[in-house]
């Protein structure tokens, strides 16, 4: 997928001026946090899972070349295929050709985070072959010709009236004065508008939520049944999955299956958890008659053994931006890539690199909440660091910002030189700013839009050493 | 295609810094026993009750995710359970039913008004009606495998799926489930596709409030056979 997120900024300025949005936006506070928080407290034994969880990845990534083997021999004794794919381009490539030598005209999609970051659906359609996604979210955008703005509630920046407009506009055989202002009414349509589009598929795509190495199984978890659909359906069962999704046995994933649902949609257990090993059996009454599996690296190898590590173990639930302020102000899209929100903001440099992504690591009020909630207790906020010191090595931060951490850090390094100009400075500063500051020199960028709140006369060290002796001020 | 291969492994060796040392065979060693051990990692200690409350609590959290449960006492009841279920829910006596013997088995001439076909599912079948392998007392789960007795397709297209679940396989946990898959097709293998099913297909795309019948059934009914028996072994 082409990024914008260099344009960040403009982006982030775009997106918090639109009232449509903001509205839409308020169902992931509404909904996400309070659900996840009720199912989290309904298993007492949540937060060691989570540990668990995290020990798992922890452990498969160190042994990712041995198990990455392993499940490629169980691939292939159980009759499937694996694409080794390098980059983006390998992975477009190799779908082709699959669905080339099926013949495929039309092809169903299953709703995939790496189908959306090689671009998937423009190079099928660029060679002539139709993706249909029937995923409800996906299918929303693609008739809208948007991309997901969430990693599990794609059109979640979108209200009800904008998918009827949608609707209307795209279904036109049928009839116009048909009522289709309620959800539910939505959700029918789209059902039986996409009955049809299965059943013609000659390929169904679905990517994965772990593959397992023990059996050389894909896995997807979903509520909507359209991912079965599309992969029981069709002739040939291609899955689209990145390499770190790998875990070692149907125990570890079940482990990992108990925090994903509860941290992603507040759910005990996700409707349908699906486990598919290889084509249909001889003796099987249906099924695919080929399984292929891209594998694709672009780029995770070579975050291994590196301080970015960590964020291979991402299970993409998306509890890290339900429960962030800069997600809840700006949505998805202004991040510019792939992935937003946290997750986002760690992997997207990693991705497509700093010289592109810098900004997405500065969109964080290190709040924490992503940490906090992540299940499988990923260190975002120190890797969104890490991030920060890299761009500034590399000299990719702005002059000014440059400037400043210089100055700063010059009085820094000089304790007695620091304490005697931040003495001489508060009480002026108290003075000028009587409370607050509407404007600063060199600051109009936190002034914009807010004030920043003036020093009230001594520095924090001259309160502290006043606490100490026992007077309070 | 295996200079791909090379080129991705070799990336991911030299993150690792895989030498042809002790260490790296040490590593090995540790990914093939994990495999060959499959041990259980915690595991949640909610259903690890009496048999008659391990039940209840398999029908309490399908009843949560919107399914809906019938006791009945024997086999041979399933039938008249599953013509009263259609009519009450204003269904088509007409089930498509899965190839499996156990289903076969049962004395469906008492219900003459029903119509029974087998296969997987066609694109005008309204009900279907298949058996599980397993239901999973955690999470009011049921677990599906595909096989010349259970074609998948029943268990997505029709908009109504029934599942037939003899008590005595209600079991705690997933892991549990596993275990009774190995012990059929051996370690280290599973058929094509294992399903587990919670409840009726779902969405939450539309402003995050939740539809029944997304894309697969909008109903999930389980006829569960024997419970008040199996519960009483305690």
């Amino acid at each position: 997928m082409e990024s914008s997120a260099r344009a960040f900024k403009e982006n982030a300025r775009a997106a918090v001026a639109d009232p449509q949005l903001k509205r839409a936006l308020s169902h992931v506070k509404e909904g996400f946090i309070g659900k996840r928080a009720k199912a989290a407290a309904k298993l007492p034994e949540f937060e060691v899972l989570r540990d668990a969880a995290r020990d798992i990845k922890n452990h498969t990534l160190d042994h990712l070349d041995l198990y990455l083997e392993h499940y490629e021999r169980k691939v292939t004794e159980a009759g499937g295929q694996v694409h080794w794919c390098p980059t983006a381009e390998d992975a477009r490539r190799a779908v082709l050709e699959i669905c080339r030598a099926a013949g495929a005209r039309t092809v169903t999609k299953g709703k995939s985070m790496i189908a959306e970051e090689i671009a998937l659906n423009d190079h099928l359609e660029a060679n002539g072959i139709t993706p249909v996604e029937t995923d409800l979210g996906e299918y929303i955008i693609q008739l809208r010709g948007e991309t997901p703005s969430h990693i599990i509630a794609p059109a979640v920046h979108l209200t009800k009236d904008l998918i009827e407009a949608d609707f209307r506009a795209h279904h036109t055989a049928l009839p116009p004065e048909r009522p289709l202002s309620e959800p539910r009414q939505l959700v029918n349509e789209a059902r039986e508008v996409l009955r049809d589009k299965y059943l013609a598929a000659d390929v169904g795509i679905t990517g994965a939520n772990f593959l397992v190495a023990e059996t050389g199984t894909s896995v997807i978890v979903t509520n909507e049944g359209n991912g079965d659909l599309t992969q029981v359906l069709p002739r040939v069962h291609i899955v689209v999955a990145s390499l770190e999704k790998i875990v070692p046995t149907l125990e570890d994933v079940s482990t990992i299956l108990r925090v994903l649902a509860r941290s992603a949609t507040g759910q005990e257990c996700s409707t349908y958890t699906t486990f598919s090993t290889g084509p249909k059996r001889a003796e099987d009454p249906d099924g695919p008659d080929q399984y292929h599996v891209i594998l694709l690296d672009n780029g995770r190898s070579s975050m291994l053994g590196g301080e970015f590590q960590d964020m291979l173990r991402c299970i993409r639930c998306g509890a890290c931006m339900n429960h962030c302020p800069v997600y809840h102000a700006i949505g998805g899209h202004a991040y510019g890539w792939v992935y937003p929100g946290p997750m986002g903001a760690v992997l997207t440099p990693s991705l497509i690199g700093i010289e592109e992504a810098g900004h997405l690591p500065s969109a964080s009020t290190f709040c924490g909440r992503c940490e906090s909630v992540c299940p499988m207790r990923i260190p975002l906020p120190k890797m969104m660091r890490h991030w920060r010191e890299r761009e500034f090595e590399r000299h990719l931060s702005p002059t000014g910002a440059r400037a400043g951490l210089a100055l700063w850090a010059f009085f820094a390094k000089r304790p007695a030189l620091y304490h005697f100009v931040t003495g001489m400075a508060a009480p002026v500063l108290a003075a000028l700013g009587r409370g607050r500051f509407r404007r600063l020199p060199l600051a109009g960028g936190w002034t914009a839009h807010r004030d920043m709140p003036a020093p009230e006369g001594r520095t924090f060290r001259q309160l502290w050493a006043g606490h100490r002796q026992g007077g309070s001020r | 295609m295996s200079e791909a291969r090379e080129q991705v492994l070799g990336a991911v060796r030299r993150s690792l810094r895989r030498g042809d040392t002790a260490e790296t065979l040490a590593a090995a060693s540790a990914a093939t026993g994990r495999i060959a051990e499959h041990r259980r990692n915690l595991i949640p200690a909610r259903a690890d009750l009496p048999r008659a409350e391990q039940i209840a609590l398999f029908e309490t959290w399908a009843v949560q995710q919107a399914a809906s449960v019938a006791r009945v006492p024997d086999a041979a009841a399933v039938p008249g359970a599953l013509a009263a279920f259609l009519k009450a829910e204003n269904l088509p006596a007409e089930i498509r039913m899965a190839p499996d013997p156990e289903l076969e088995a049962l004395p469906w001439r008492d219900q003459p008004m029903l119509t029974v076909t087998k296969g997987p599912a066609r694109e005008s079948d309204a009900v279907s009606l298949t058996g599980a392998l397993a239901g999973i007392a955690e999470t009011g789960t049921l677990m599906l495998h595909s096989g010349p007795a259970g074609p998948t397709s029943l268990n997505f297209l029709p908009e109504t799926h029934v599942i037939v679940l003899p008590a005595e396989r209600v079991v705690a946990s997933y892991e549990d489930g596993w275990d009774m898959l190995r012990a059929r097709f051996g370690e280290g293998f599973l058929p094509r596709t294992v399903n587990f099913i919670t409840g009726p297909s779902r969405t939450g795309d539309i402003e995050q409030t939740i539809q029944l019948g997304a894309h697969g059934p909008r109903r999930l009914h389980i006829i569960l056979v024997g419970a008040d028996a199996e519960g009483e072994r305690g």
